[in-house]
């Protein structure tokens, strides 16, 4: 059993996971990628979680984010426990509860940085005046509000991931999840967008969970976990 | 959002979507065309009337029947007109100029025919002229005929050459009305008749027999026939859109094929659209996985790959029908007096339009299941 404590334990984990497995099929063949995990989370906290191709970070990111369900164990957000969670019901938490910052942006190509940033929106009741302000807000807060008309090929990587963080923190989740942010930029886009998330973590208080393999973007994260073959090998305190 | 998503999706691959907009725009097009040869091919039976029975000789249309049959019909119970008509054929100069002309008892004929309409003067000039002709309005524009012209024929079934002078033009009632048709005497063919061959007088093709109630329709042919049972020449009674529609039965197979062909133009433009989304629909797979995993539904993201396809297709009926108005004006002229009436009805409009509505609901159907069905994490890994 693999075990990562949180320093700040005794704020109640935001995150809990027990025992938690996940394999998939290929075929007839079973493919263990995680293997008892157990990790808590808590709120406020930046973790990274590092380790090499197929030790199962990314696929740690999805259970935790909601995208994907353990094959065994339990996983907690916020007190909800995810993994006993509909496909419905599922997708009304992770528009609530999550954002996403994805390696290659994931922005819709056919809309406007502002288009892009407002989609999480139309899933809220908020009038299209009130959705206007909070995107410029997000925007002006990711330093784009001057391109707000853009669409993302007219827009840098950096600038794109930062569009991207903003889509991310416009409905107000209590978690972000970040799977290889700066894995796509170079190196100055990259520190720019490093900033902005740990600016989300101190000023915002948001709770971010980072996939990298960059050494540099871990000095972001206030807590680096290891995971090799599927198990979490430990904990280090950043800051 | 969700209409401007689909919008925009459409305008991505602009290439691809203007040539698959071509392909629906020519389907529909050939679709409407198509059907509307068929319509062509029914238009007697569509302007039959209901209250209208053909009486002809039993054995077969070219056996003629004696004209005194006309009092014993008109005595039957029922029966409110006969009128007697025979088919003429005449050639106008050359075999090609091909267009309908009928010996008719004049007043009786068209006081049966309610929707060819003559103005009462020429209708006068008409009768007071043995060897005139009534010509219809299609006839006279395509030939440039006008009243006082002479209208030389060529006899084929009655020999000899034969000169008609044109004494009124009609108008159809609405243009479900057959214009392309001649009409004369058959007085005067029978006085001819009697000179030339006087074995082949005092007989016509068939009576149009008026009727007042149409419900009674088969009791009354019955009873014609069975007046002339066992006589030297038996009838045979039917509606009038059953005679017209023994002549379109002649060539069944042909108006068949062109049904089945309309189909098919519909069947391959289906496999292009659906082809077409799931090209789009594959190549956007980690867009709809994104969105999922923002929180939008499979629904909507099925709803967004639906209305794509229903936009690009309803477009494709729109230029379609929109062009298919020319094209059967073009194809009317081309085809001159082949066909009596060539117009595309509000049925083929609506049959092109719900083909593409089908079109647009099938062609997106597997690509919308699928991504719909799609696991995020899968779809977030795909490339396109």
């Amino acid at each position: 059993m693999t075990t990562a404590t949180a320093p700040t334990a005794a704020r109640p984990p935001l995150i809990s996971l027990r025992n938690v497995a996940k394999h998939y099929l290929r075929g007839e063949q079973i493919v263990p990628v995680l293997h008892d995990v157990n990790l808590d989370i808590p709120e406020g906290d930046f973790i990274a979680l590092m380790g090499p191709s197929g030790s199962g970070k990314s696929t740690l990111l999805n259970l935790i984010a909601g995208i994907d369900k353990p094959s065994a164990g339990t996983l907690c957000v916020g007190g909800v426990d995810i993994a006993a969670l509909g496909e419905r019901e599922l997708a009304d938490w992770r528009a609530t509860n999550v954002g996403f910052v994805f390696q290659f942006y994931n922005l819709m190509p056919v809309l406007t940085a502002f288009g892009n940033v407002e989609l999480p929106l139309l899933l809220t009741d908020l009038a299209r005046n009130e959705r206007r302000e909070r995107v410029e807000l997000a925007l002006r807060l990711v330093g784009l509000a001057e391109r707000m008309d853009h669409y993302p090929n007219e827009l840098s990587g950096g600038q794109q991931q930062r569009v991207a963080i903003a889509r991310a923190i416009i409905a107000d989740p209590t978690l972000i999840v970040a799977d290889e942010p700066t894995g796509d930029l170079d190196k100055k886009s990259a520190e720019d967008v490093l900033a902005l998330l740990r600016q989300l973590n101190d000023d915002l208080g948001k709770t971010i969970v980072m996939v990298t393999h960059d050494p540099g973007a871990v000095r972001a994260a206030r807590r680096v976990t290891h995971l090799e073959k599927g198990e979490l090998l430990g904990t280090e305190v950043l800051r | 959002m969700t209409l401007a998503l689909i919008l925009r999706n459409l305008l991505r691959a602009r290439l691809r979507t203007a040539l698959t907009l071509l392909g629906l725009t020519i389907a529909v097009i050939a679709f409407g065309m198509l059907r509307t040869v068929v319509d062509a091919w029914y238009a007697g039976a569509n302007m039959a009337s209901a209250n209208r029975l053909i009486t002809r000789n039993a054995i077969s249309l070219t056996f003629t029947l004696p004209i005194f049959y006309k009092d014993r019909i008109r005595a039957i119970d029922g029966v409110s007109a006969v009128a007697m008509s025979t088919w003429f054929g005449g050639i106008y100069r050359e075999p090609r100029n091909f267009f309908p002309q009928f010996a008719v008892s004049v007043p009786e004929y068209f006081a049966l025919f309610p929707e060819f309409l003559v103005p009462e003067e020429q209708m006068r000039a008409m009768l007071r002229d043995r060897r005139g002709a009534l010509i219809g309005r299609q006839l006279s524009e395509q030939y440039g005929w006008k009243v006082g012209d002479t209208i030389p024929l060529k006899g084929t079934i009655y020999g000899g050459n034969w000169e008609f002078t044109v004494r009124g033009i009609y108008d159809g009632r609405d243009d479900t009305t057959i214009t392309r048709q001649m009409y004369f005497h058959w007085e005067f063919l029978n006085e001819t008749m009697r000179e030339r061959f006087p074995r082949a007088a005092d007989r016509t093709g068939v009576f149009v027999v008026g009727i007042a109630d149409g419900q009674r329709a088969a009791e009354i042919s019955q009873a014609i026939d069975s007046e002339f049972s066992n006589s030297i020449a038996e009838t045979l009674s039917e509606t009038e859109k059953a005679f017209q529609l023994g002549f379109v039965a002649q060539s069944e197979t042909i108006v068949n094929a062109i049904r089945l062909v309309s189909f098919v133009v519909i069947v391959i433009i289906l496999a292009v659209v659906a082809n077409t989304m799931a090209m789009s629909a594959r190549e956007r797979t980690s867009e709809y996985a994104t969105l999922k995993a923002l929180g939008f539904s499979p629904g909507f993201v099925a709803a967004l790959i639906v209305g794509e396809s229903l936009a690009l297709t309803l477009l494709g009926a729109l230029f379609g029908i929109g062009l298919t108005f020319p094209v059967i004006d073009a194809f009317r002229g081309a085809v001159g007096t082949a066909f009596p009436v060539v117009r595309v009805t509000a049925e083929t409009v609506l049959w092109q339009f719900a083909a593409m509505l089908i079109v647009g609901l099938l062609a997106a159907l597997a690509p919308a299941v699928r991504s719909a069905r799609i696991r995020i994490v899968d779809g977030l890994r795909h490339v396109a």
